[in-house]
């Protein structure tokens, strides 16, 4: 299904690019030796290189160049063996040197794509325009005095990889998977924490709107700094609203910065400059070209990790899992860990059944977590006990239904699955005798049920398996009880 | 090419010079001296030349990443104007 | 005996100070004293005298222990006002760093202090080092020791040349021993020549640029001035090496300078690029410049004309790069930090009256120049052009390279001209006219005295070499120097 915006006129289509920033995982700058920690006293993580003093110059961190080329792999582009950092010149308070060091002509990757999974089960690609290296400005307290704005340096000169898709996605959902994807990716590579709270990731938003059907593209607006999935896609949606809106009364969409307002739910021009912006790159001369070989390249590829698509891949062909399934596992190096754990890959003949270990992981870890608002990282049952359980019900120790329960004291106590059962007397009887008696009890109390049974409604056979769960405090194993009272009861 | 005063207008904003009216024709007249002066670098011919990017021919060296720097508040803040409780300031900005 | 002292050349006093025959502190007394009298020249912006006396007496106290640094251990000079200096006003000549004291020590002074070196003051030049006249300077021009004796400007106060006019003033008129100067396009040499004292820019590459306040990054380089070849490159020796802070600093051992400097120029090829004449440019210039070939010559070089074919677009080059990279590197000076603050209403404002009043008229102009240049519409035809022209620049000096071993050029255009002459910026540009071409090549060049004009002015003669060559360019400065025999009248004093 498109996403189509109806107007007055018919419908619209969006078209959306986005440059997403994403900090880079590196103990310093990009260009000074301090250090890029979050948060601290206000100019503390502050180089004198940092601060734009007269004479200062920048060296670069040799880190954030593999960092990017381990990125550009990532994302199957192209990664070019000459850049060349540029000089961005414009004013502003919290950019000391006047302007920021960036690239331009030569960025230090080239044309890639990313592969989205979108949840009709179809995939979108979407193409890789550029990925550059660029430092962070600092940060400006606009309302912290009433007279004064107030400027922090503590992140200016942290490296930021710049990663420009191309117009590709077509609807706010489209644009929130991608982000998603990137972020997944760059978590995987270790390249960004892709924590998008403390800006970690950022998104630059290009929206215009067109006629279905359209070749050419209608002028665009960006919508600066936008730091979460859930506003990316609000933004676009109220963004794509509001042009239809002015194309449709006659006006012209202008082309324009804004900012999206959450609270308000709106997008507003940035306050408009007497004259446009006129950056006048051009490459920095306090920097010399970066070069490097394909053999560093090739040693870089060589440590890279299964990413996402690949992993996925690999979990529907081996254990034959659902694309929804897979998708939801390979979300983060972390959880598809977690399920190889389960699972007891490499384990010699231990490999649990997958479908059991992706649902356990899925439904019910996952939504234990979340209603304890932890990660994966801290979920006070490891791996290893999700594994110990899912033996229990394969050799019939317990039944799936108090498997939940035993479950529910994991993560309560954090004790060991067998321990559970043993201490709560969960033991799964499959004593036949012991189930005889309580089919024979329930079959001689409910002489109406019988009657009905038997004069046709086997849809009643259910409630005599609950009967007889129940007096047994559910721990009858399901298939012996199903099987008796069938016997017993046509009998 | 003949610079005018809006151009000249437009550059000293984009250099944040303030230009006062009664200098804009004196400028754009000594501006327009100097183009006029390197306008003969035109007939020189250039095609297939690539433009110096740098006077070396070695390229970036690189830094390894550790934290050798940063810490020194004092440092950075000491010709600061109108500093306040470590943050430096500019008049509020509205965006 | 303080006159006395001050007449030494760096070489002299080094041996003075080791034979105990006077004490780095008298030297360094004797440089205040002859200073004291000579106010009116301006050669400082900063005076450090405390300091000074501080570093000569810890130079006498290592000498003492026999724990003399070397060469320039407790050799008093002038640092250039562009060199940032650890709790010492730095300003760059300009208004917008008044007031500023960086925390921070520059790798140039760093060196020269750690070498032993007694630092007397921060010296006057034009702002951020845009001028040929130190006339630019906020703190007021430095005026040139010399006079000339007859002519339209006898008795009239004469620019030093520059940038670095305070330094080289400094030195001519005996005030320090050496002084350290940054060329860009020619501020090291061109001063040099106006006042009679060698100056070296070595090449690019050679000397760190990081701490000292960036005017063109990819022109910038710091050098020696001096009184003789030797001291230069004594004083070479200790402000070089390799800077892990600086990425444009090149990865080489800096040679024993000095140890080469007498080995003459026998089987030398010497060329004599045809374009290097000027219009207007005194017939007095060219017979010196062909008196110097016929000097290398007799030494036993052979001289070959040569050919530089794109010399004539070096100027304009330069004044399209050099503006585009100031515009840009200057940005930093926005009133928030450091310097100077103008305040107005919003944070434009701010910017823009602080950058008015704090930037001098051609510091503006330049940067200005260097925007439009830089800004969408023009970066292909201005920008984009001249860096391409100056890889024909560059290509001719390889060229050429590949037959000769060093070149020989008048350094200047002229004598030093009046303080008050009236010149449009193209006329004063032309000051760096055969200076410039090595500058865009990144080529080391040297001034050397050479002969006086008719009017009895100093004029000095340039040579270029190859990249990282300073070693030939040396010895074939200091056959120059013999020959011309020259020997600077003493500095009598003009008080003020
Ligand atoms: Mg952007
Ligand atoms: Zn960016």
């Amino acid at each position: 299904m498109s996403y189509r915006i109806v107007g007055e006129t018919g419908e619209w289509e969006v078209v959306v690019g986005l440059e997403v920033h994403a900090q880079v995982t590196s103990e310093s700058k990009l260009f000074s030796g301090a250090s890029t920690e979050f948060g601290g006293e206000p100019n503390s993580h502050v180089s004198l290189v940092d601060a734009a003093m007269p004479g200062m110059l920048p060296v670069i961190n040799e880190h954030c160049i593999e960092q990017a080329v381990r990125t550009g792999l990532g994302l199957k582009a192209k990664v070019n063996l000459y850049s060349v950092f540029a000089r961005k010149n414009y004013f502003y308070a919290d950019l000391p040197q006047g302007y920021q060091i960036s690239q331009f002509e030569f960025p230090i990757i080239g044309a890639g794509t990313v592969i989205l999974d979108m949840p009709d089960g179809t995939t979108r690609n979407i193409g890789i325009e550029r990925l550059h290296l660029e430092q962070d400005a600092g940060k400006s307290m606009h309302d912290q005095d009433p007279r004064r704005t107030f400027v922090d340096l503590n992140r200016s000169g942290v490296a930021l990889m710049e990663i420009v898709s191309d117009p590709d996605m077509r609807s706010p959902e489209e644009a929130g998977i991608y982000v998603r994807k990137i972020r997944s990716i760059v978590r995987y590579l270790g390249t960004c924490d892709g924590n998008m709270e403390q800006g970690s990731m950022r998104a630059d938003v290009n929206v215009s709107v067109r006629k279905p059907g359209d070749t050419e593209l209608r002028t665009r607006c960006e919508i600066k700094n936008v730091n979460s999935v859930r506003f990316i896609m609000h933004a676009i949606e109220v963004e794509a609203q509001r042009q239809v809106e002015v194309w449709e009364s006659g006006g012209q969409v202008e082309q324009q910065t804004r900012l999206f307002d959450p609270v308000k739910g709106e997008t507003r021009a940035m306050r408009s400059k007497e004259f446009a912006h006129d950056y006048r790159y051009f490459p920095d001369p306090d920097l010399l070209p970066v070069k490097f070989n394909q053999e560093y390249v090739d040693g870089i590829a060589a440590t890279l990790p299964e990413l996402p698509d690949e992993k996925k891949q690999r979990y529907m062909a081996d254990y034959n899992l659902s694309a929804y399934d897979a998708e939801v596992l390979v979300v983060d190096r972390e959880t598809g860990g977690y399920f190889e754990t389960v699972l007891g890959r490499g384990d010699k003949g231990k490999t649990r059944d997958a479908k059991l270990a992706a649902n356990w992981v899925i439904s019910n870890l996952f939504g234990a977590l979340k209603a304890e608002s932890k990660t994966i990282t801290q979920s006070p049952v490891s791996a290893d006990q999700l594994g110990q359980l899912l033996d229990l019900i394969s050799d019939n120790t317990i039944s799936g239904k108090i498997a939940k329960t035993v479950f529910e004291e994991m993560i309560a106590t954090g004790k060991e699955p067998a321990d559970i059962v043993a201490e709560k007397g969960l033991k799964q009887i499959t004593d036949t005798g012991a189930i005889e008696a309580a089919v024979d009890d329930v079959i001689a109390n409910s002489p109406e049920q019988v009657a009905q049974y038997q004069g046709g409604n086997e849809k009643i056979a259910g409630w005599f398996v609950g009967q007889v769960m129940k007096a047994t405090q559910g721990k009858a194993n399901p298939g012996m009880v199903n099987k008796l009272l069938k016997e017993k009861l046509s009998g | 090419m003949s610079l005018d005063r809006e151009t000249v207008r437009r550059i000293a904003y984009l250099a944040r010079i303030r230009v006062d009216e009664d200098r804009l024709d004196k400028i754009a007249g000594e501006l327009d001296g100097i183009l006029d002066w390197v306008e003969q670098l035109s007939e020189v011919d250039t095609d297939g030349v690539e433009p110096m990017t740098s006077v070396t021919e070695l390229t970036s060296p690189h830094r390894v990443d550790v934290v050798t720097d940063g810490q020194c508040p004092d440092k950075v803040l000491a010709n600061g104007f109108d500093t306040f409780d470590g943050f430096f300031t500019v008049p509020k900005v509205v965006e | 005996m303080s006159n006395t002292l001050t007449q030494l050349t760096i070489a002299q006093a080094r041996d003075g100070l080791s034979n105990g025959d006077f004490s780095a502190t008298e030297l360094t007394q004797s440089c205040m004293d002859t200073y004291g009298a000579a106010r009116k020249l301006n050669i400082y912006i900063t005076e450090t005298p405390e300091l000074a006396l501080e570093q000569a007496a810890a130079s006498d106290a290592r000498r003492a222990k026999g724990e003399a640094l070397g060469s320039m251990d407790g050799i008093p000079i002038a640092m250039k006002d562009l060199f940032c200096t650890d709790g010492i006003q730095s300003t760059a000549g300009s208004h917008i760093l008044e007031g500023f004291v960086p925390q921070y020590e520059s790798t140039i002074s760093q060196n020269l202090k750690d070498a032993g070196s007694v630092m007397l003051g921060k010296s006057n030049m034009d702002e951020f080092a845009m001028g040929s006249a130190t006339t630019t300077s906020y703190y007021g021009n430095t005026v040139n020791p010399w006079q000339a004796a007859s002519g339209p400007d006898a008795g009239k106060d004469l620019a030093p040349g520059g940038s670095s006019g305070g330094s080289a003033s400094a030195v001519a008129a005996r005030m320090c021993l050496g002084a350290t100067g940054t060329d860009t396009g020619g501020s090291i040499r061109q001063p040099a020549s106006f006042t009679g004292i060698v100056g070296l820019k070595p090449t690019y590459g050679r000397c760190s640029r990081w701490g000292c306040v960036a005017f063109a990054s990819s022109l910038d380089q710091a050098g020696p001035m001096t009184r003789t070849v030797r001291d230069a490159a004594i004083m070479l020796g200790a402000m070089a090496g390799h800077d892990v802070k600086d990425s444009t600093s090149t990865p080489i051992e800096t040679p024993d300078f000095e140890a080469v400097i007498d080995q003459g120029v026998k089987g030398l090829r010497v060329g004599i690029p045809k374009e290097y004449t000027a219009e207007g440019m005194p017939e007095e210039i060219t017979s010196l410049w062909q008196r110097g070939a016929g000097w290398l010559r007799e030494a036993g070089a052979e001289i070959v004309d040569v050919s530089l074919p794109h010399t004539k677009y070096a100027l304009p080059t330069y004044y399209i790069v050099a503006p585009a990279e100031a515009s840009s590197n200057l940005a930093r000076y926005d009133g928030v930090r450091y310097g100077l603050r103008v305040e107005g209403n919003s944070l434009d404002e701010m910017y823009m009256n602080t950058r008015a009043e704090g930037f001098g008229e051609e510091v503006q102009r330049r940067v200005l120049i260097g925007t439009y240049v830089l800004s969408a519409g023009y970066y292909d035809a201005y920008y984009l052009q001249a860096q391409k022209v100056r890889t024909r620049i560059a290509e001719d000096f390889t060229k050429v390279f590949e037959d000769v071993d060093v070149l020989l050029t008048p350094t200047a255009p002229s004598p030093a001209f009046t303080l008050d002459a009236k010149m449009d910026p193209v006329t004063m540009y032309l000051n760096d006219i055969f200076t410039v071409p090595a500058s865009l090549a990144g080529l080391p060049g040297i001034s050397v005295p050479a002969g006086l004009s008719q009017h009895g002015l100093p004029l000095g003669l340039q040579l270029i070499a190859k990249p990282y060559d300073e070693l030939t360019m040396l010895r074939t400065a200091e056959v120059i120097e013999r020959f011309a025999g020259f020997d600077l009248p003493v500095f009598s004093g003009r008080e003020a």
